[in-house]
Protein backbone atom coordinates (compact mmCIF):
# COMPACT_ATOMS: atom_id res chain seq x y z
CA UNK A 1 0.00 0.00 0.00
CA UNK A 2 1.67 3.13 -1.19
CA UNK A 3 1.45 6.05 1.18
CA UNK A 4 1.43 3.85 4.26
CA UNK A 5 5.05 4.71 5.04
CA UNK A 6 3.95 8.03 6.42
CA UNK A 7 0.70 9.35 7.77
CA UNK A 8 -2.01 9.33 5.13
CA UNK A 9 -4.00 12.53 4.69
CA UNK A 10 -7.17 10.43 4.62
CA UNK A 11 -6.61 9.33 8.23
CA UNK A 12 -6.73 12.91 9.45
CA UNK A 13 -10.07 13.86 7.93
CA UNK A 14 -13.73 13.02 8.39
CA UNK A 15 -16.84 14.16 6.57
CA UNK A 16 -18.76 15.57 9.51
CA UNK A 17 -21.55 17.46 7.83
CA UNK A 18 -23.83 17.02 4.84
CA UNK A 19 -26.37 19.46 3.47
CA UNK A 20 -28.35 20.33 0.39
CA UNK A 21 -30.67 23.01 -0.88
CA UNK A 22 -33.86 22.47 -2.82
CA UNK A 23 -33.00 20.66 -6.06
CA UNK A 24 -35.10 21.00 -9.17
CA UNK A 25 -35.79 22.31 -12.61
CA UNK A 26 -36.35 26.01 -13.17
CA UNK A 27 -36.34 26.90 -9.48
CA UNK A 28 -35.62 30.53 -10.39
CA UNK A 29 -33.90 31.00 -7.04
CA UNK A 30 -30.81 33.12 -6.56
CA UNK A 31 -27.92 30.60 -6.61
CA UNK A 32 -26.42 32.34 -3.57
CA UNK A 33 -29.60 31.45 -1.70
CA UNK A 34 -29.24 27.82 -2.79
CA UNK A 35 -25.62 27.91 -1.67
CA UNK A 36 -26.49 29.37 1.72
CA UNK A 37 -29.22 26.76 2.23
CA UNK A 38 -26.82 23.89 1.57
CA UNK A 39 -23.88 25.39 3.45
CA UNK A 40 -25.82 26.24 6.60
CA UNK A 41 -27.47 22.82 6.56
CA UNK A 42 -24.10 21.07 6.32
CA UNK A 43 -22.59 23.21 9.08
CA UNK A 44 -25.55 22.52 11.39
CA UNK A 45 -25.42 18.82 10.49
CA UNK A 46 -21.80 18.78 11.67
CA UNK A 47 -22.89 20.25 14.99
CA UNK A 48 -21.00 23.44 14.21
CA UNK A 49 -21.77 27.09 13.61
CA UNK A 50 -20.38 29.28 10.82
CA UNK A 51 -17.95 30.66 13.39
CA UNK A 52 -16.27 27.23 13.48
CA UNK A 53 -15.64 27.16 9.72
CA UNK A 54 -12.10 28.22 8.90
CA UNK A 55 -11.77 26.81 5.42
CA UNK A 56 -13.74 26.80 2.16
CA UNK A 57 -13.19 24.61 -0.89
CA UNK A 58 -15.27 24.57 -4.05
CA UNK A 59 -15.41 23.63 -7.69
CA UNK A 60 -15.27 25.57 -9.94
CA UNK A 61 -15.28 28.91 -8.16
CA UNK A 62 -16.78 32.13 -9.37
CA UNK A 63 -15.31 32.22 -12.83
CA UNK A 64 -15.45 29.18 -15.05
CA UNK A 65 -17.41 27.89 -17.96
CA UNK A 66 -20.90 28.90 -18.88
CA UNK A 67 -23.72 30.63 -17.02
CA UNK A 68 -25.37 28.28 -14.58
CA UNK A 69 -22.44 25.93 -14.11
CA UNK A 70 -21.20 27.88 -11.12
CA UNK A 71 -23.51 29.48 -8.60
CA UNK A 72 -21.12 31.09 -6.14
CA UNK A 73 -17.44 31.61 -5.53
CA UNK A 74 -15.36 31.19 -2.41
CA UNK A 75 -15.36 34.85 -1.60
CA UNK A 76 -19.09 35.15 -2.22
CA UNK A 77 -19.63 32.54 0.48
CA UNK A 78 -17.04 34.00 2.83
CA UNK A 79 -18.72 37.38 2.71
CA UNK A 80 -22.29 36.06 2.73
CA UNK A 81 -21.85 33.81 5.78
CA UNK A 82 -19.38 36.02 7.60
CA UNK A 83 -16.68 33.37 7.67
CA UNK A 84 -13.21 33.88 9.08
CA UNK A 85 -11.05 31.81 6.78
CA UNK A 86 -7.56 30.51 7.38
CA UNK A 87 -7.48 28.60 4.09
CA UNK A 88 -9.60 28.54 0.95
CA UNK A 89 -9.51 27.37 -2.63
CA UNK A 90 -11.76 27.20 -5.65
CA UNK A 91 -11.04 26.45 -9.24
CA UNK A 92 -11.86 24.51 -12.33
CA UNK A 93 -8.62 22.63 -12.82
CA UNK A 94 -9.04 20.15 -9.99
CA UNK A 95 -9.08 16.37 -9.83
CA UNK A 96 -12.68 16.23 -10.97
CA UNK A 97 -15.45 18.10 -9.20
CA UNK A 98 -14.69 16.13 -6.04
CA UNK A 99 -11.12 17.34 -6.25
CA UNK A 100 -12.51 20.07 -4.03
CA UNK A 101 -13.03 17.41 -1.35
CA UNK A 102 -9.51 16.11 -1.91
CA UNK A 103 -8.20 19.62 -1.40
CA UNK A 104 -10.15 20.00 1.83
CA UNK A 105 -8.75 16.72 3.15
CA UNK A 106 -5.25 17.93 2.39
CA UNK A 107 -5.89 21.23 4.14
CA UNK A 108 -7.10 19.68 7.38
CA UNK A 109 -4.35 17.04 7.29
CA UNK A 110 -1.77 19.78 6.88
CA UNK A 111 -3.23 21.77 9.73
CA UNK A 112 -4.13 24.77 7.61
CA UNK A 113 -7.78 24.49 8.55
CA UNK A 114 -9.92 22.56 11.05
CA UNK A 115 -13.40 22.61 9.51
CA UNK A 116 -13.61 23.13 5.75
CA UNK A 117 -16.92 23.94 4.08
CA UNK A 118 -17.05 22.30 0.64
CA UNK A 119 -19.81 23.27 -1.76
CA UNK A 120 -20.99 22.94 -5.34
CA UNK A 121 -23.84 25.04 -6.67
CA UNK A 122 -25.43 24.76 -10.10
CA UNK A 123 -28.32 26.73 -11.58
CA UNK A 124 -28.09 25.50 -15.14
CA UNK A 125 -31.79 24.84 -15.52
CA UNK A 126 -32.75 28.40 -14.74
CA UNK A 127 -29.78 29.82 -16.65
CA UNK A 128 -30.87 27.95 -19.77
CA UNK A 129 -33.86 30.23 -19.98
CA UNK A 130 -31.53 33.07 -20.78
CA UNK A 131 -28.58 31.45 -22.47
CA UNK A 132 -29.53 28.07 -23.91
CA UNK A 133 -27.73 24.85 -23.17
CA UNK A 134 -24.22 24.76 -21.80
CA UNK A 135 -22.72 23.10 -24.83
CA UNK A 136 -24.53 25.35 -27.28
CA UNK A 137 -23.44 28.36 -25.28
CA UNK A 138 -19.84 27.20 -25.37
CA UNK A 139 -20.02 26.76 -29.12
CA UNK A 140 -21.25 30.27 -29.73
CA UNK A 141 -24.98 29.73 -29.77
CA UNK A 142 -27.19 31.75 -27.51
CA UNK A 143 -30.54 31.71 -25.89
CA UNK A 144 -33.64 33.58 -26.76
CA UNK A 145 -32.78 36.43 -24.42
CA UNK A 146 -29.73 38.60 -24.52
CA UNK A 147 -26.69 38.21 -26.68
CA UNK A 148 -25.04 34.93 -27.51
CA UNK A 149 -22.25 34.27 -25.10
CA UNK A 150 -18.92 33.73 -26.79
CA UNK A 151 -15.80 32.99 -24.85
CA UNK A 152 -12.91 30.61 -24.79
CA UNK A 153 -12.84 30.40 -28.58
CA UNK A 154 -9.27 29.21 -28.43
CA UNK A 155 -10.39 26.33 -26.22
CA UNK A 156 -13.40 25.49 -28.36
CA UNK A 157 -11.69 25.83 -31.75
CA UNK A 158 -11.37 22.06 -31.99
CA UNK A 159 -15.11 21.57 -31.63
CA UNK A 160 -16.91 24.70 -32.86
CA UNK A 161 -15.93 24.54 -36.55
CA UNK A 162 -17.26 20.99 -36.62
CA UNK A 163 -20.43 21.55 -34.60
CA UNK A 164 -19.36 19.14 -31.87
CA UNK A 165 -21.19 19.30 -28.54
CA UNK A 166 -20.32 17.41 -25.36
CA UNK A 167 -22.67 14.48 -26.11
CA UNK A 168 -20.78 13.74 -29.34
CA UNK A 169 -17.71 12.61 -27.39
CA UNK A 170 -19.68 10.19 -25.24
CA UNK A 171 -21.60 9.05 -28.31
CA UNK A 172 -18.37 8.06 -30.03
CA UNK A 173 -17.32 6.01 -26.99
CA UNK A 174 -20.72 4.30 -27.09
CA UNK A 175 -20.49 3.70 -30.82
CA UNK A 176 -17.14 1.94 -30.49
CA UNK A 177 -18.67 -0.33 -27.87
CA UNK A 178 -21.51 -1.12 -30.28
CA UNK A 179 -19.23 -1.99 -33.17
CA UNK A 180 -16.35 -3.58 -31.28
CA UNK A 181 -17.78 -4.98 -28.03
CA UNK A 182 -21.32 -6.14 -28.71
CA UNK A 183 -23.11 -3.23 -27.09
CA UNK A 184 -26.54 -2.12 -28.22
CA UNK A 185 -29.10 0.49 -27.31
CA UNK A 186 -31.13 -2.27 -25.65
CA UNK A 187 -28.19 -2.99 -23.36
CA UNK A 188 -27.36 0.66 -22.74
CA UNK A 189 -30.92 1.17 -21.56
CA UNK A 190 -30.22 -0.75 -18.34
CA UNK A 191 -28.44 2.12 -16.68
CA UNK A 192 -31.13 4.69 -17.42
CA UNK A 193 -33.89 2.31 -16.34
CA UNK A 194 -32.28 1.19 -13.08
CA UNK A 195 -31.35 4.68 -11.98
CA UNK A 196 -34.82 5.94 -12.87
CA UNK A 197 -36.32 3.28 -10.62
CA UNK A 198 -34.08 4.52 -7.83
CA UNK A 199 -35.13 8.10 -8.51
CA UNK A 200 -38.77 7.13 -8.13
CA UNK A 201 -38.09 6.58 -4.42
CA UNK A 202 -35.94 9.69 -3.94
CA UNK A 203 -37.97 12.80 -3.26
CA UNK A 204 -35.00 15.00 -4.18
CA UNK A 205 -34.65 13.51 -7.69
CA UNK A 206 -36.00 15.53 -10.61
CA UNK A 207 -37.30 12.79 -12.91
CA UNK A 208 -39.23 10.15 -10.97
CA UNK A 209 -41.82 8.77 -13.38
CA UNK A 210 -41.21 5.15 -14.44
CA UNK A 211 -39.16 4.70 -17.59
CA UNK A 212 -39.70 1.70 -19.84
CA UNK A 213 -37.43 0.04 -22.37
CA UNK A 214 -39.81 1.07 -25.14
CA UNK A 215 -39.65 4.68 -24.00
CA UNK A 216 -35.88 4.51 -23.98
CA UNK A 217 -35.68 2.95 -27.43
CA UNK A 218 -38.15 5.47 -28.82
CA UNK A 219 -36.55 8.48 -27.18
CA UNK A 220 -35.34 11.58 -28.94
CA UNK A 221 -31.84 10.99 -30.26
CA UNK A 222 -29.24 13.62 -29.44
CA UNK A 223 -26.16 12.26 -31.15
CA UNK A 224 -26.52 8.62 -32.20
CA UNK A 225 -26.38 6.32 -30.29
CA UNK A 226 -26.96 8.76 -27.40
CA UNK A 227 -30.57 9.50 -26.64
CA UNK A 228 -31.93 12.03 -24.23
CA UNK A 229 -32.03 9.43 -21.41
CA UNK A 230 -28.27 8.88 -21.72
CA UNK A 231 -27.66 12.53 -20.87
CA UNK A 232 -27.79 13.91 -17.36
CA UNK A 233 -30.29 16.60 -16.50
CA UNK A 234 -29.38 20.25 -15.92
CA UNK A 235 -30.85 21.36 -12.61
CA UNK A 236 -30.65 24.04 -9.98
CA UNK A 237 -29.31 23.05 -6.60
CA UNK A 238 -26.48 23.18 -4.13
CA UNK A 239 -24.78 20.47 -2.08
CA UNK A 240 -22.34 21.10 0.76
CA UNK A 241 -20.13 19.08 3.08
CA UNK A 242 -17.99 19.84 6.07
CA UNK A 243 -14.60 18.13 6.08
CA UNK A 244 -13.11 18.26 9.57
CA UNK A 245 -9.86 17.38 11.19
CA UNK A 246 -10.61 14.03 12.80
CA UNK A 247 -9.26 15.18 16.14
CA UNK A 248 -11.69 18.10 16.19
CA UNK A 249 -14.80 16.30 14.96
CA UNK A 250 -17.60 16.90 17.42
CA UNK A 251 -19.73 13.79 16.96
CA UNK A 252 -17.55 11.08 15.41
CA UNK A 253 -20.46 8.69 15.70
CA UNK A 254 -22.05 10.20 12.59
CA UNK A 255 -18.91 11.16 10.74
CA UNK A 256 -17.92 9.40 7.54
CA UNK A 257 -14.42 8.10 7.05
CA UNK A 258 -12.32 8.71 3.96
CA UNK A 259 -10.66 5.38 3.37
CA UNK A 260 -8.76 6.43 0.27
CA UNK A 261 -8.75 8.98 -2.48
CA UNK A 262 -7.39 9.07 -6.00
CA UNK A 263 -6.54 12.39 -7.58
CA UNK A 264 -4.72 11.13 -10.67
CA UNK A 265 -5.77 12.30 -14.11
CA UNK A 266 -7.77 9.71 -16.03
CA UNK A 267 -10.46 7.12 -15.24
CA UNK A 268 -8.00 4.24 -14.83
CA UNK A 269 -5.27 6.29 -13.21
CA UNK A 270 -7.62 7.86 -10.67
CA UNK A 271 -9.07 4.51 -9.63
CA UNK A 272 -5.67 2.81 -9.51
CA UNK A 273 -4.28 5.54 -7.28
CA UNK A 274 -7.19 5.17 -4.89
CA UNK A 275 -6.64 1.41 -4.62
CA UNK A 276 -2.90 1.94 -4.12
CA UNK A 277 -3.67 3.90 -0.96
CA UNK A 278 -5.67 1.21 0.81
CA UNK A 279 -5.75 -2.52 1.47
CA UNK A 280 -9.46 -2.55 0.68
CA UNK A 281 -10.41 -4.12 -2.64
CA UNK A 282 -13.33 -3.77 -5.06
CA UNK A 283 -14.97 -6.82 -3.46
CA UNK A 284 -15.18 -4.88 -0.19
CA UNK A 285 -17.30 -2.14 -1.76
CA UNK A 286 -21.05 -2.51 -1.29
CA UNK A 287 -22.26 0.81 -2.71
CA UNK A 288 -21.21 2.76 -5.82
CA UNK A 289 -21.96 6.32 -6.83
CA UNK A 290 -20.14 6.89 -10.08
CA UNK A 291 -20.21 9.89 -12.35
CA UNK A 292 -22.85 9.61 -15.03
CA UNK A 293 -22.80 12.89 -16.90
CA UNK A 294 -23.45 10.55 -19.79
CA UNK A 295 -24.47 6.95 -19.18
CA UNK A 296 -21.35 5.57 -20.83
CA UNK A 297 -19.16 7.37 -18.29
CA UNK A 298 -20.72 5.30 -15.52
CA UNK A 299 -19.80 2.14 -17.45
CA UNK A 300 -16.30 3.44 -17.94
CA UNK A 301 -15.97 4.10 -14.19
CA UNK A 302 -17.15 0.60 -13.25
CA UNK A 303 -14.43 -0.79 -15.50
CA UNK A 304 -11.74 1.59 -14.24
CA UNK A 305 -12.57 0.77 -10.62
CA UNK A 306 -12.00 -2.90 -11.29
CA UNK A 307 -15.54 -4.21 -10.82
CA UNK A 308 -15.24 -5.70 -14.30
CA UNK A 309 -12.86 -5.62 -17.25
CA UNK A 310 -12.64 -3.05 -20.01
CA UNK A 311 -15.76 -3.13 -22.19
CA UNK A 312 -17.43 -5.56 -19.75
CA UNK A 313 -19.58 -3.11 -17.78
CA UNK A 314 -22.72 -3.66 -19.86
CA UNK A 315 -22.55 -7.36 -19.06
CA UNK A 316 -21.81 -6.53 -15.42
CA UNK A 317 -25.03 -4.51 -15.07
CA UNK A 318 -27.15 -6.67 -17.39
CA UNK A 319 -30.60 -7.30 -16.01
CA UNK A 320 -30.10 -4.68 -13.31
CA UNK A 321 -30.16 -7.06 -10.33
CA UNK A 322 -26.53 -6.63 -9.36
CA UNK A 323 -26.83 -2.82 -9.24
CA UNK A 324 -30.37 -2.85 -7.84
CA UNK A 325 -31.41 -2.16 -4.23
CA UNK A 326 -30.75 -5.71 -3.04
CA UNK A 327 -27.77 -6.39 -5.28
CA UNK A 328 -24.11 -6.71 -4.45
CA UNK A 329 -23.36 -3.24 -5.74
CA UNK A 330 -26.28 -0.81 -5.69
CA UNK A 331 -25.36 1.90 -8.18
CA UNK A 332 -26.28 5.59 -8.22
CA UNK A 333 -29.02 4.94 -5.73
CA UNK A 334 -30.44 8.46 -5.67
CA UNK A 335 -31.12 8.28 -9.38
CA UNK A 336 -27.70 9.46 -10.45
CA UNK A 337 -27.35 12.55 -12.54
CA UNK A 338 -29.41 10.90 -15.29
CA UNK A 339 -32.61 11.08 -13.24
CA UNK A 340 -31.54 12.88 -10.07
CA UNK A 341 -30.06 15.91 -11.77
CA UNK A 342 -26.63 17.23 -12.63
CA UNK A 343 -25.34 18.19 -9.21
CA UNK A 344 -22.01 17.68 -10.88
CA UNK A 345 -20.21 15.10 -8.77
CA UNK A 346 -21.50 16.36 -5.44
CA UNK A 347 -24.81 14.52 -5.74
CA UNK A 348 -23.08 11.14 -5.73
CA UNK A 349 -21.15 11.94 -2.56
CA UNK A 350 -24.30 13.28 -0.91
CA UNK A 351 -26.12 10.06 -1.72
CA UNK A 352 -23.24 7.91 -0.47
CA UNK A 353 -23.14 9.78 2.84
CA UNK A 354 -26.90 9.52 3.37
CA UNK A 355 -26.94 5.79 2.62
CA UNK A 356 -23.91 5.02 4.80
CA UNK A 357 -25.49 6.93 7.69
CA UNK A 358 -28.83 5.25 7.17
CA UNK A 359 -30.46 8.62 6.61
CA UNK A 360 -31.69 8.28 3.03
CA UNK A 361 -35.30 8.19 4.14
CA UNK A 362 -37.76 6.77 1.64
CA UNK A 363 -35.02 5.51 -0.63
CA UNK A 364 -32.80 3.99 2.07
CA UNK A 365 -31.49 0.65 0.82
CA UNK A 366 -32.92 -2.39 2.61
CA UNK A 367 -29.48 -3.53 3.78
CA UNK A 368 -27.03 -1.28 5.61
CA UNK A 369 -24.02 -0.46 3.48
CA UNK A 370 -20.49 -0.07 4.87
CA UNK A 371 -18.20 1.09 2.08
CA UNK A 372 -18.98 3.32 -0.87
CA UNK A 373 -16.92 4.26 -3.87
CA UNK A 374 -17.68 7.71 -5.26
CA UNK A 375 -16.22 9.13 -8.44
CA UNK A 376 -16.53 12.39 -10.29
CA UNK A 377 -15.56 13.67 -13.68
CA UNK A 378 -14.44 11.96 -16.85
CA UNK A 379 -11.52 11.63 -19.25
CA UNK A 380 -8.56 13.55 -17.77
CA UNK A 381 -10.66 15.34 -15.14
CA UNK A 382 -11.27 12.69 -12.50
CA UNK A 383 -11.40 11.85 -8.81
CA UNK A 384 -12.15 8.70 -6.85
CA UNK A 385 -13.10 8.50 -3.19
CA UNK A 386 -13.61 5.50 -0.94
CA UNK A 387 -15.98 6.46 1.87
CA UNK A 388 -16.64 4.36 4.96
CA UNK A 389 -19.72 4.26 7.16
CA UNK A 390 -19.51 5.75 10.66
CA UNK A 391 -17.93 3.46 13.23
CA UNK B 1 8.87 5.62 -17.90
CA UNK B 2 5.15 5.96 -17.53
CA UNK B 3 2.69 3.97 -19.57
CA UNK B 4 1.80 7.06 -21.52
CA UNK B 5 5.41 7.81 -22.38
CA UNK B 6 5.88 4.23 -23.50
CA UNK B 7 2.88 4.58 -25.78
CA UNK B 8 4.35 7.73 -27.24
CA UNK B 9 7.68 6.06 -28.00
CA UNK B 10 5.95 3.05 -29.48
CA UNK B 11 3.79 5.31 -31.59
CA UNK B 12 6.80 7.23 -32.82
CA UNK B 13 8.52 4.04 -33.89
CA UNK B 14 5.53 3.15 -36.00
CA UNK B 15 5.49 6.49 -37.75
CA UNK B 16 5.54 6.03 -41.49
CA UNK B 17 5.48 8.93 -43.88
CA UNK B 18 2.46 8.69 -46.13
CA UNK B 19 2.22 9.81 -49.67
CA UNK B 20 0.81 13.33 -49.89
CA UNK B 21 -2.10 13.71 -52.24
CA UNK B 22 -3.85 17.07 -52.14
CA UNK B 23 -7.37 16.86 -50.80
CA UNK B 24 -10.26 18.46 -52.60
CA UNK B 25 -12.11 21.52 -51.48
CA UNK B 26 -15.58 20.83 -50.18
CA UNK B 27 -18.42 23.25 -50.72
CA UNK B 28 -21.22 23.19 -48.18
CA UNK B 29 -24.68 24.56 -47.79
CA UNK B 30 -23.90 26.20 -44.48
CA UNK B 31 -21.13 28.37 -43.11
CA UNK B 32 -18.93 27.12 -40.32
CA UNK B 33 -17.67 29.16 -37.43
CA UNK B 34 -14.10 30.10 -38.29
CA UNK B 35 -11.53 29.22 -35.64
CA UNK B 36 -9.29 31.96 -34.28
CA UNK B 37 -5.94 31.98 -36.05
CA UNK B 38 -3.25 32.18 -33.41
CA UNK B 39 0.50 31.76 -33.56
CA UNK B 40 0.08 28.28 -32.13
CA UNK B 41 -2.58 27.03 -34.49
CA UNK B 42 -2.74 29.16 -37.65
CA UNK B 43 -0.44 26.87 -39.67
CA UNK B 44 -2.86 24.01 -39.03
CA UNK B 45 -5.99 25.93 -39.88
CA UNK B 46 -4.60 27.56 -43.03
CA UNK B 47 -2.78 24.48 -44.26
CA UNK B 48 -5.57 23.40 -46.57
CA UNK B 49 -5.10 26.42 -48.83
CA UNK B 50 -3.00 24.17 -51.09
CA UNK B 51 -5.06 21.08 -50.37
CA UNK B 52 -2.48 19.59 -48.01
CA UNK B 53 -3.07 18.75 -44.37
CA UNK B 54 -0.19 19.70 -42.11
CA UNK B 55 0.14 18.42 -38.57
CA UNK B 56 2.39 19.59 -35.76
CA UNK B 57 5.46 17.36 -35.89
CA UNK B 58 8.39 16.92 -33.56
CA UNK B 59 11.51 17.11 -35.68
CA UNK B 60 13.55 15.61 -32.84
CA UNK B 61 11.74 12.29 -32.39
CA UNK B 62 9.37 12.27 -35.33
CA UNK B 63 6.16 12.20 -33.34
CA UNK B 64 3.09 14.01 -34.64
CA UNK B 65 0.96 15.86 -32.08
CA UNK B 66 -2.55 17.18 -32.36
CA UNK B 67 -3.84 19.62 -31.22
CA UNK B 68 -0.63 21.55 -31.85
CA UNK B 69 1.57 22.26 -28.86
CA UNK B 70 5.00 23.88 -28.76
CA UNK B 71 6.65 21.00 -26.88
CA UNK B 72 6.70 17.33 -27.84
CA UNK B 73 5.06 15.39 -25.00
CA UNK B 74 7.14 12.28 -25.76
CA UNK B 75 10.71 13.62 -25.93
CA UNK B 76 10.07 17.20 -24.74
CA UNK B 77 11.72 18.38 -27.93
CA UNK B 78 11.24 22.05 -28.71
CA UNK B 79 11.65 21.81 -32.47
CA UNK B 80 7.99 21.35 -33.33
CA UNK B 81 6.85 22.43 -36.77
CA UNK B 82 4.04 21.72 -39.18
CA UNK B 83 4.70 19.05 -41.78
CA UNK B 84 2.54 17.59 -44.56
CA UNK B 85 0.75 14.30 -43.98
CA UNK B 86 -0.96 12.03 -46.45
CA UNK B 87 -4.47 13.09 -45.57
CA UNK B 88 -5.45 9.45 -45.28
CA UNK B 89 -6.97 7.91 -42.17
CA UNK B 90 -9.65 5.68 -40.75
CA UNK B 91 -12.74 6.42 -38.69
CA UNK B 92 -11.85 5.67 -35.05
CA UNK B 93 -15.42 6.36 -34.03
CA UNK B 94 -18.33 8.42 -35.19
CA UNK B 95 -21.76 9.77 -34.29
CA UNK B 96 -24.67 11.18 -36.20
CA UNK B 97 -25.27 14.46 -34.40
CA UNK B 98 -28.89 15.58 -34.38
CA UNK B 99 -28.74 18.59 -32.08
CA UNK B 100 -28.12 22.11 -33.33
CA UNK B 101 -25.09 23.22 -31.33
CA UNK B 102 -24.02 25.96 -33.71
CA UNK B 103 -26.66 28.27 -35.17
CA UNK B 104 -25.15 28.12 -38.66
CA UNK B 105 -24.91 24.32 -38.78
CA UNK B 106 -28.31 22.64 -39.09
CA UNK B 107 -28.20 18.96 -38.12
CA UNK B 108 -28.01 16.10 -38.77
CA UNK B 109 -24.37 15.69 -39.68
CA UNK B 110 -21.67 13.13 -39.04
CA UNK B 111 -19.06 13.84 -36.38
CA UNK B 112 -16.02 11.58 -36.33
CA UNK B 113 -12.70 11.03 -34.67
CA UNK B 114 -10.35 10.15 -37.52
CA UNK B 115 -7.07 8.38 -36.92
CA UNK B 116 -4.44 9.39 -39.45
CA UNK B 117 -2.36 6.64 -41.03
CA UNK B 118 0.88 8.33 -40.02
CA UNK B 119 0.75 7.31 -36.36
CA UNK B 120 -1.40 5.13 -34.09
CA UNK B 121 -3.49 7.35 -31.83
CA UNK B 122 -3.01 10.46 -33.98
CA UNK B 123 -6.64 11.52 -34.14
CA UNK B 124 -8.54 14.55 -35.39
CA UNK B 125 -12.06 15.49 -34.39
CA UNK B 126 -13.83 16.32 -37.61
CA UNK B 127 -16.88 15.73 -39.77
CA UNK B 128 -17.25 12.98 -42.33
CA UNK B 129 -18.96 14.35 -45.43
CA UNK B 130 -20.14 12.86 -48.70
CA UNK B 131 -21.13 9.69 -46.86
CA UNK B 132 -24.62 8.33 -46.05
CA UNK B 133 -24.90 7.72 -42.30
CA UNK B 134 -25.79 4.07 -42.88
CA UNK B 135 -22.45 3.52 -44.59
CA UNK B 136 -20.08 4.93 -41.99
CA UNK B 137 -18.44 2.52 -39.56
CA UNK B 138 -15.43 2.20 -37.30
CA UNK B 139 -12.42 1.58 -39.49
CA UNK B 140 -13.81 3.22 -42.63
CA UNK B 141 -10.90 4.53 -44.75
CA UNK B 142 -11.27 8.26 -45.35
CA UNK B 143 -9.42 11.07 -47.10
CA UNK B 144 -9.12 14.70 -46.16
CA UNK B 145 -10.94 17.52 -47.91
CA UNK B 146 -11.31 21.11 -46.88
CA UNK B 147 -14.13 23.57 -46.32
CA UNK B 148 -13.24 27.24 -46.22
CA UNK B 149 -14.40 29.36 -43.28
CA UNK B 150 -13.03 32.86 -43.29
CA UNK B 151 -9.28 32.54 -43.65
CA UNK B 152 -9.32 28.99 -42.34
CA UNK B 153 -9.56 25.71 -44.23
CA UNK B 154 -11.44 23.27 -42.04
CA UNK B 155 -10.16 19.72 -42.54
CA UNK B 156 -13.03 17.32 -43.17
CA UNK B 157 -12.95 13.74 -44.34
CA UNK B 158 -14.84 11.78 -46.99
CA UNK B 159 -14.80 8.09 -47.75
CA UNK B 160 -11.66 7.03 -49.59
CA UNK B 161 -13.87 4.98 -51.92
CA UNK B 162 -17.01 6.33 -53.56
CA UNK B 163 -20.07 5.95 -51.35
CA UNK B 164 -21.60 3.46 -53.77
CA UNK B 165 -18.73 1.07 -53.10
CA UNK B 166 -18.96 1.19 -49.30
CA UNK B 167 -20.14 -1.80 -47.35
CA UNK B 168 -23.31 -1.41 -45.40
CA UNK B 169 -22.94 -1.13 -41.65
CA UNK B 170 -26.52 -1.97 -40.83
CA UNK B 171 -25.70 -4.75 -38.39
CA UNK B 172 -23.45 -2.55 -36.37
CA UNK B 173 -25.98 0.20 -35.91
CA UNK B 174 -29.17 0.18 -33.94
Amino acid sequence: MRGSEGRRAEDSALITGVGRSAIGRRLRVDPWVLTADAALAAIADAGLTPDDIDGVSTYPGAFWSTPGITGAGVDDVRAMLGLNLRWHTGGGELAGQLGSIVNAVLAVAAGLATHVLCFRTVWESTAQEGYGSRSATLLGGGGTQGQPVRFGRELTQWSTPFGIGYPCYAAMEMQRRIELAGASREKYAALALVTRSYAARNEAAVYRDPLTLDQYLGARMISDPICVYDCDVPVDGSVAFVVSNAAAAGDPGRALRLEAMGSASGFDESAAMMWERTDLRPADVDLAQVYDGFSVYALRWLEALGFCGRYEALDFIEGGDRIGPTGDLPLNTGGGQLSGGRLHGYGGLLEACLQLRGEAGAHQLPTARQLAVVTSGAESFTSSLLVGAPH
Amino acid sequence: MTTRQAEHVEAAEHTAAGEVEPGQSWVEGFSRVAPPLTERTAPFWTSGADGVLRIAHCRDCGRYLHPPRPVCPACRGRDVGFDPVSGRGTVWSWTLNRYQWVPSMPPPYLVADVELVEQPGLRLLTNVVDCPPERIHVGLPVRVCFSQAGDAYIPLFRPASPASELRGAGDARE
